[in-house]
C-alpha cells in the first residue's frame, strides 16, 4: 500500500512537473467556460425545458474538449517510461507490477479529477448572481460529476491499455483517441442508421455514454451504467497488467 | 551471494548468452568483461529480476531472481547501463521518492538520502533538475540510487562508462570502497580498472564464459605472457636474427629511431631472457639504451580470449 501511495505520488507531481498537465488544464478550462457562457446566454434568450447545468454537461462543445484529454493525459504513462528506459530502474526496485498499474491509473484519474473542480465554482458564480440555482436539485450535480468520474475511470484505463502497448506518445495517443471516440458516440448511431432493428437500437444505446450522460444530469441515479463502466474498468485494468506483464518476455 | 546455472537467454532465435554458470562469493568484487554484444547486459538484465532467462537458474542470497524476483530484488541494488532517470524530477526528491520505493523505513529516508548524497558528491546538485545534470553527475545519481537501501549485492553496469578520467578515478575509488561491506558485480571495457578494482574476473564472449579467475591467475595463464623490449644500436648486426636464436624468444619484431632500433619479444611465460640479452650485447658490441621487462596485461588475456587473430 506504501508503495502504491509513493507511485502514485511520484504520477501526480510528474503531471504537474510537465507543461502538459498546464497547457491541458487552460484549455480545457477555456472550452468548458465558452461553453457555460454560450448555454448560458442561449437560454437567456428563449424558453427551454432543461436546467443550465443539465444543458453545461450535454453540449457538443463539451462532448468535444471531453473526448479529447483522455489520450493527452494517458498517453505518456507507460510510453514514456519505455522510451526514456526508466522503466528499467522502476522495474527492478522490489515494486509489483500491479502496483505501477494501479499507481500509473489512479494517478491519472487523479489529475483528471483536478481538471474537474474550477468547473464547480462556474455553479458557485451563476447561484450567486442570479440568486437562482443551476439545477433543480443537488441530486443534478451529484448524478453529473458521478458520470463524469465514471466515464472517467473508463476512458483512462483505455488510455492506460493503449499506453502500455508502445514506447511511441502519439502511436498511443492516436489509437486511445480514435476508441474513445467511437465509444462515445457509439449511441449516436442509432440516430443515423434508422433501418437497424429495436434490439440492435437498445444495445447500442445501452453502451451510449451521451444517454447515459442525460439521464445522470437530471439527477437519475442508474446502477446499470455504474456496474458497467466499473466492470469495464476493472476488465481494462485487468487487460493493462497482463500486457504490462508480458513486456518480459516480448524483449 | 550469487549462483548462476545453466543460464541461457535467446532473443528471437539468437542466444545472447549460453549455459553460463558462475558464482559470486559474499564480500568479492567480481569483474564482468566482454566486448560490446558478449552478453554482459542481458546477464545483469536476468540477475535484476528486469527479464526472465529462456533457461537455466540464478539466484541472488538463495531467492530465485525470477520466481521469488520481489525479495531477490529487495537486496541488491542496480545500476543501468546509462542510467536512465527521470529528468523532471530534482536529485533530493528522486532519491526519497526512489527510498520509498525501496521500502527504506519513513523515520530512516532523510539520513540514507544524505548518506549516499555525501558519499556520491551529490550534495552541492541536490535541488538541480535531473535533466540539466552532466553525464558524471546522472552516473553518481544512478550509484546513489543503488545504495539507497543498503543492499548486500550491486550490479553496476558500465558504471565509468562516458566519464572522464578524474570522474573515472573518483567512481573507482568509491566502488573500491563499497567493496568493503558490499559483494559487487560490474561490467566495463575498460581494463586497468578491472586490474585495479577487482578480486575476480569473468571474460565472457558471444554468450558463453571464456574464462572466470583472479586477475593475477590470468595473467599466468596466458601463453604469450610477457615480452621484452630492448633499444639498441647493433652496429652492422641485424638484431632481430640474434636474438631469435636466445631460447624462449618466440618473435621479434623491429621498429627504427633514426640509428637505434627498437625490438619487441615475444618471451614463452615464466622466462627471463634479459640477461642472455645483456650478454649478447656485451659480446656484440651494441649499444644499450634501454631492456624492460613488459608485464602481460590483462589487456593481452582480453584480446586473446576474444580475438585471437590480434595476438
Amino acid at each position: 500500500m506504501h508503495k502504491f501511495y509513493t507511485l502514485l505520488v511520484r504520477e501526480v507531481r510528474s503531471y504537474f512537473h510537465s507543461p502538459i498537465a498546464y497547457v491541458v488544464l487552460i484549455f480545457f478550462l477555456l472550452v468548458a467556460g465558452v461553453d457555460f457562457y454560450f448555454q448560458v446566454s442561449f437560454m437567456n434568450q428563449r424558453q427551454v425545458q432543461y436546467t443550465v447545468q443539465e444543458a453545461f454537461f450535454n453540449s457538443v462543445f463539451f462532448w468535444f474538449a471531453f473526448v479529447l484529454i483522455f489520450p493527452l493525459i494517458t498517453m505518456r504513462l507507460f510510453a514514456e517510461e519505455f522510451k526514456l528506459g526508466t522503466i528499467e530502474p522502476l522495474m527492478t526496485a522490489p515494486v509489483r507490477d500491479w502496483q505501477v498499474v494501479l499507481g500509473k491509473f489512479f494517478g491519472a484519474l487523479v489529475f483528471y479529477l483536478v481538471l474537474w473542480i474550477p468547473t464547480l465554482l462556474y455553479f458557485a458564480i451563476f447561484l450567486r448572481i442570479t440568486h437562482e440555482p443551476a439545477a433543480h436539485s443537488v441530486g443534478a450535480y451529484l448524478g453529473s460529476y458521478l458520470m463524469l468520474l465514471l466515464l472517467g475511470m473508463f476512458y483512462l484505463s483505455i488510455g492506460c491499455l493503449t499506453s502500455v502497448l508502445t514506447k511511441n506518445q502519439i502511436i498511443a495517443a492516436v489509437i486511445s483517441f480514435c476508441t474513445i471516440t467511437l465509444l462515445f458516440f457509439l449511441g449516436l448511431v442509432q440516430y443515423i442508421l434508422l433501418d437497424v432493428s429495436s434490439a440492435t437500437r437498445d444495445l447500442l444505446g445501452y453502451f451510449s455514454a451521451i444517454e447515459h450522460m442525460v439521464t445522470f444530469s437530471r439527477g437519475v441515479i442508474d446502477t446499470r451504467p455504474i456496474v458497467f463502466y466499473v466492470s469495464m474498468t476493472i476488465v481494462l485494468l485487468i487487460l493493462t497488467h497482463q500486457a504490462f506483464q508480458s513486456r518480459k518476455w516480448r524483449l | 551471494m550469487i549462483k548462476v546455472e545453466n543460464l541461457t537467454k535467446r532473443y528471437a532465435g539468437q542466444s545472447a548468452i549460453k549455459d553460463l554458470n558462475f558464482e559470486v562469493g559474499q564480500g568479492e568484487i567480481m569483474g564482468f568483461l566482454g566486448p560490446n554484444g558478449a552478453g554482459k547486459t542481458t546477464t545483469m538484465r536476468i540477475l535484476a529480476g528486469f527479464m526472465p532467462p529462456t533457461s537455466g537458474r540464478a539466484t541472488i542470497a538463495g531467492f530465485d531472481v525470477f520466481s521469488q524476483s520481489l525479495q531477490a530484488r529487495a537486496r541488491l541494488g542496480y545500476m543501468p547501463e546509462n542510467v536512465p532517470l527521470y529528468n523532471d524530477m530534482r536529485v533530493n526528491e528522486y532519491l526519497v521518492y526512489r527510498a520509498a520505493l525501496k521500502s527504506v523505513p519513513s523515520r530512516r529516508v532523510a539520513e540514507r538520502v544524505g548518506d549516499v548524497k555525501e558519499l556520491c558528491g551529490l550534495k552541492e546538485v541536490e535541488k538541480q533538475l535531473i535533466g540539466t545534470l552532466s553525464k558524471g553527475y546522472r552516473q553518481r545519481v544512478g550509484l546513489a540510487d543503488a545504495l539507497l537501501h543498503e543492499p548486500d549485492l550491486l550490479i553496476l553496469d558500465e558504471p565509468t562508462i562516458g566519464l572522464d578520467p578524474n570522474q573515472i578515478r573518483q567512481v573507482r575509488e568509491l566502488i573500491k570502497n563499497l567493496g568493503k561491506q558490499h559483494t559487487i558485480l560490474l561490467s566495463t571495457h575498460i581494463l586497468p580498472e578491472v586490474e585495479m578494482t577487482c578480486s575476480r574476473v569473468i571474460i565472457i564472449h558471444k554468450g558463453r564464459i571464456e574464462a572466470c579467475d583472479t586477475p593475477d591467475n590470468l595473467l599466468g595463464k596466458i601463453r604469450q605472457a610477457g615480452g621484452v623490449v630492448v633499444e639498441a644500436k647493433t652496429a652492422s648486426d641485424n638484431g632481430a636474427e640474434e636474438l631469435k636464436k636466445i631460447p624462449g624468444v618466440r618473435n621479434v619484431m623491429t621498429a627504427v629511431d633514426g640509428e637505434w632500433k627498437i625490438f619487441s619479444l615475444r618471451v614463452e611465460s615464466g622466462l627471463d631472457v634479459r640477461e642472455q640479452i645483456f650478454r649478447l650485447a656485451t659480446d656484440r658490441h651494441w649499444a644499450v639504451r634501454e631492456l624492460t621487462q613488459r608485464r602481460a596485461t590483462l589487456e593481452d588475456v582480453f584480446v586473446e580470449l576474444t580475438h585471437p587473430d590480434l595476438v
